[in-house]
């Protein structure tokens, strides 16, 4: 799957490193700021308490 | 090697390597899929225990520092009422606060050992989903108000939800924690530290841990969990109040910075 992905990116292989490098980062950033404060609030126990 | 042998081995390896190459079957695609739910689990939890922690502070005290702004831009209210004791004393009758609805913001607090930056919206109640998991201060609804005699009570988190209260046990004697609210600020010195069950409510009495005693005086009380990353026992700091400086004076001298800022705990 990822080997076929490898191959479906344009130029050579430093552009491919490039790409897959940003892509990355853009997955880290969508699951850090926005996809796992989403998942965290469907995980919270309905306890009122601290932690 | 010369040059001119260098492109022939670069296409053969190139060959060799297409030759060798497998197609994508059922189970590689399968196996693909668990390896990257494994790191996305593994990324939750260190988004969780961590990351998340960093980044959803920042925001946080980046939203109290807009709120802090926008009251500084606003015509300063009149100061409150000069007390004299008759002694050569004076000082601010600090003003009276409406005790807020659950999850309203009515106060930003600052804890200069936690850093100039930090910044924190103050609201109502300690439900989790309405005040605290929002990374805010909650103020418990049978405490008093800032500045008021009795016991101000708020709660925080101590890990996760960006960790408002995560460095109260790095606090230090006489440390500033200051209420802003748009009239100006209630500065509370830090006295100390207490370790005790989550049943021991009494630490949120007007005199803590003294039932039924009347007080002249006018406390604060942090609550968060102890130790971090558990719900076992309440770690309590108690601060008494030094005093309130209206708006139209300026931020008081307890906003100054300190040398030494704690450091998160992990």
């Amino acid at each position: 799957m990822y080997a076929a992905l490898w191959r479906i990116l344009p130029g050579p292989w430093w552009l491919r490193l490039l790409i897959v490098l940003v892509a990355v980062a853009a997955v880290l950033y969508g699951l850090f700021f926005y996809v796992f404060p989403w998942v965290s609030l469907l995980i919270t126990p309905d306890e009122v308490d601290l932690g | 090697m010369t040059a001119s042998a260098m492109p022939l081995t670069r296409r053969e390896h190139r060959q060799r390597r297409q030759r060798q190459r497998s197609r994508a079957t059922f189970a590689s695609v399968f196996g693909e899929l668990l390896l990257t739910a494994g790191v996305l689990v593994m990324l939750f939890v260190a988004w969780q225990m961590w990351i998340g922690d960093i980044i959803i502070s920042a925001q946080n005290n980046s939203a109290g520092q807009a709120v802090s702004d926008e009251w500084a831009n606003q015509q300063p209210p009149e100061p409150p009422p000069v007390v004299d004791d008759g002694e050569g004393s004076t000082w601010y009758e600090p003003p009276v606060l409406e005790h807020p609805e659950s999850g309203a913001t009515f106060a930003q607090m600052h804890v200069p050992r936690f850093g100039s930056d930090y910044n924190v919206q103050v609201a109502g109640g300690t439900s989790r989903p309405v005040t605290l998991d929002n990374g805010w201060i909650g103020v418990y609804d049978q405490s008093v108000m800032p500045g008021q005699v009795g016991n101000f009570s708020v709660a925080g988190h101590r890990t996760t939800w960006g960790f408002p209260l995560n460095r109260i046990d790095k606090l230090k004697l006489d440390d500033a924690i200051v209420i802003e609210t748009p009239e100006g600020w209630y500065t509370y010195r830090f006295r100390t530290l207490q370790y005790v069950t989550p049943d021991s409510v009494d630490v949120l009495l007007d005199v803590p841990q003294v039932p039924e005693v009347a007080t002249g005086e006018r406390y604060m009380t942090l609550t968060a969990c102890s130790p971090l990353y558990s719900l076992a026992e309440r770690i309590v700091g108690y601060s008494v109040f030094e005093g309130f400086q209206p708006r139209s004076e300026g931020p008081p001298a307890s906003l100054d910075p300190v040398a030494e800022v704690a450091s998160p705990s992990w």
